[in-house]
């Protein structure tokens, strides 16, 4: 079968290269994606390209069937692996070229709770997505968040709650970023498995995500509008 | 087979097993954050409440208060070097309950998953997860539970694991996973799957099957499906008292009493062996499921509609087993060999 016959992505044109990386990065294979975006910036893309082209848009599609239970936590976090390490190799270039940003995201388990397997997907998906993230850890004080807000000037605030008992901390850290004044310099995106759209609603959260692909849809989304509003500003 | 839990099923048709640990003891004050299995030291008082409620509201077997006493857990609280003793005194306090209750009741040592993803994929080694759960079965062996119970587990490897510590410990277990994505665990293992690896396991659960999850109808989809793959093994049934909901600050299971009692006959109906509840599951939840037991005569195995009208609809379509095994699949380009 011609299925079994050796690929040599060198050999393939721009167009079934990106198909094949989108492959590639589904079925987890590292060092193919590292080959992938070699031969793609050796061909002259610019780094950006290839990150949207080739990574982006494979990692959509691994988002897409992760939400679709047909695939599950142990393939994303191999295509998330894949996917980190051509990161790697773009992550310079494309502070270099001044590329576009996706945009910035602070994450944290909120205070009283440990769990951080939900969380990390998150994290590692909007990775995945081209954001650049910045992972508080589990256990997160409504100063800590506030710190890192600060720091950082994301556009994105992350939270994320395994138990009935820790999450509505989240409502604190809404409610204290209301009385700062600082609500509206945030998009504040909840998750967990015992959270519901009525719950992030019910807090004042700009949207509750199922899980870590629709945490990602629900991003690029909002950083869209995000976007519009700055350029008819 | 000499062990209490394997006398009882030979001797019933069914056994009821308890209800939430976690929700009963937020009830009584527990802070959100707090390891639950450091009451066990510091309020032991409250350890008896919550064991004495399963006990009275008529459950056979109830689940020591140590889900979370392995180091991996323990390391969080910084109370990692206290795994044997926090799991010996929960088993102690289980046993003193126990032994008072006038009727044969299980102590069963509860063991949850470790939190951490195994490798290849995640850091947690074979060897380091049984050494981990190795470590908390010898404790509550040492408290004299009748028997393990490792519960909430989402990945294959980690159930081997603890299967490979209660061979270690020489004690009998029983071992129910969480199918609580699209009808697969976390980690994407079906229901068929589950009674295949328990089958090939070296030392296998005297019981098995499926706690917490997504709520009772979900939970009793997979039951149907280890009952699909003709297993002679006991099942167990856990349950979820429905869908935590918020109200005012407050969490609520929206499973009322009623409910659980529709579940556990329906549960039963299906071949289930051991039924009994998980998160919200108080203990007139137990009481009401005990009654039904007692009263309601037994019916036929319940199809898919009678559990969604009865229980109310499923998470998703599908649960991932049979023809529709993993639903659509993608165009896939060549694959490399």
């Amino acid at each position: 079968m011609a299925d079994d016959q050796e690929i040599i992505l060198s050999e393939l044109s721009d167009d079934e290269l990106v198909l094949q990386m989108h492959d590639d990065l589904y079925d987890g294979l590292k060092e193919e994606i590292e080959e992938g975006v070699n031969i793609l910036l050796g061909r002259g893309w610019t780094p950006y390209d290839v990150l949207t082209k080739a990574l982006v848009a494979g990692m959509t599609i691994v988002g897409y069937d992760f939400r679709d239970g047909i695939l599950f936590v142990p393939e994303v976090l191999l295509a998330a692996n894949a996917m980190k390490a051509g990161m790697f190799i773009l992550k310079p270039l494309l502070a270099e070229t001044g590329a576009p940003r996706m945009g910035k995201m602070v994450i944290g388990t909120v205070k009283g709770d440990i769990h951080d397997i939900g969380k990390n997907l998150v994290a590692m998906m909007m990775e995945g997505a081209g954001f650049e993230v910045r992972d508080l850890g589990i256990n997160n004080s409504v100063d800590k968040y506030l710190a890192a807000l600060e720091e950082e000037q994301p556009d994105i605030l992350g939270m994320s709650a395994l138990l009935t008992t820790t999450m509505p901390y989240m409502k604190v850290v809404i409610d204290t970023l209301k009385e700062k004044g600082l609500r509206e310099e945030y998009i504040v995106l909840v998750g967990g498995a015992p959270l519901n759209e009525e719950f992030g609603r019910a807090i004042g959260a700009d949207a509750y995500c199922r899980d870590a692909a629709v945490a990602v849809e629900t991003a690029k989304q909002f950083m869209a509008r995000k976007h519009n509003q700055a350029a008819v500003g | 087979m000499s062990d209490l839990l394997s006398t009882l099923l030979a001797t019933r048709d069914w056994l009821m097993a308890d209800g939430a640990t976690g929700t009963n003891l937020f009830n009584m004050g527990l802070s959100s954050g707090d390891a639950p299995e450091m009451w066990n030291v510091e309020k032991p008082d409250n350890i008896r409440a919550l064991y004495r409620g399963a006990v009275e509201a008529g459950s056979d077997i109830f689940l020591t208060n140590s889900f979370g006493a392995n180091a991996s857990r323990l390391k969080l609280h910084g109370a990692q070097a206290r795994t044997h003793e926090l799991n010996k005194i929960a088993a102690e306090l289980g046993r003193e309950i126990a032994d008072a209750a006038g009727r044969p009741v299980v102590v069963a040592g509860s063991m949850g998953p470790t939190g951490e993803i195994m490798a290849p994929m995640g850091t947690l080694t074979h060897e380091l997860a049984v050494e981990m759960f190795h470590e908390q079965a010898e404790g509550l062996k040492a408290g004299g539970v009748d028997v393990l119970w490792v519960e909430t587990i989402s990945a294959a490897e980690e159930f081997k694991a603890a299967a490979e510590a209660a061979r270690l410990a020489g004690m009998p277990w029983c071992g129910t996973m969480s199918f609580d994505t699209a009808g697969r665990t976390m980690m994407g293992l079906t229901s068929a799957a589950l009674v295949d690896l328990v089958e090939k396991l070296p030392h296998p659960p005297l019981a098995f099957g499926a706690n917490c999850g997504v709520g009772a109808s979900d939970l009793m989809r997979t039951v149907l499906g280890f009952v699909a793959q003709g297993t002679e093994r006991p099942i167990i049934a856990k349950g979820n008292a429905g869908i935590p909901k918020y109200h005012d600050g407050h969490i609520h299971y929206d499973g009322t009493p009623a409910l659980m009692a529709e579940y556990a006959v329906l549960a039963r109906d299906a071949g289930a062996r051991i039924i009994g509840g998980c998160c919200g599951t108080m203990p007139e939840h137990l009481r009401a499921m005990r009654e039904a037991l007692m009263t309601r005569p037994r019916g036929p195995r319940p199809a898919l509609d009678t559990i969604a009208e009865k229980l109310g609809g499923f998470s998703s379509a599908s649960d991932g087993t049979g023809d529709d095994a993993g639903g659509p699949k993608r165009e896939r380009r060549g694959r490399r060999g």
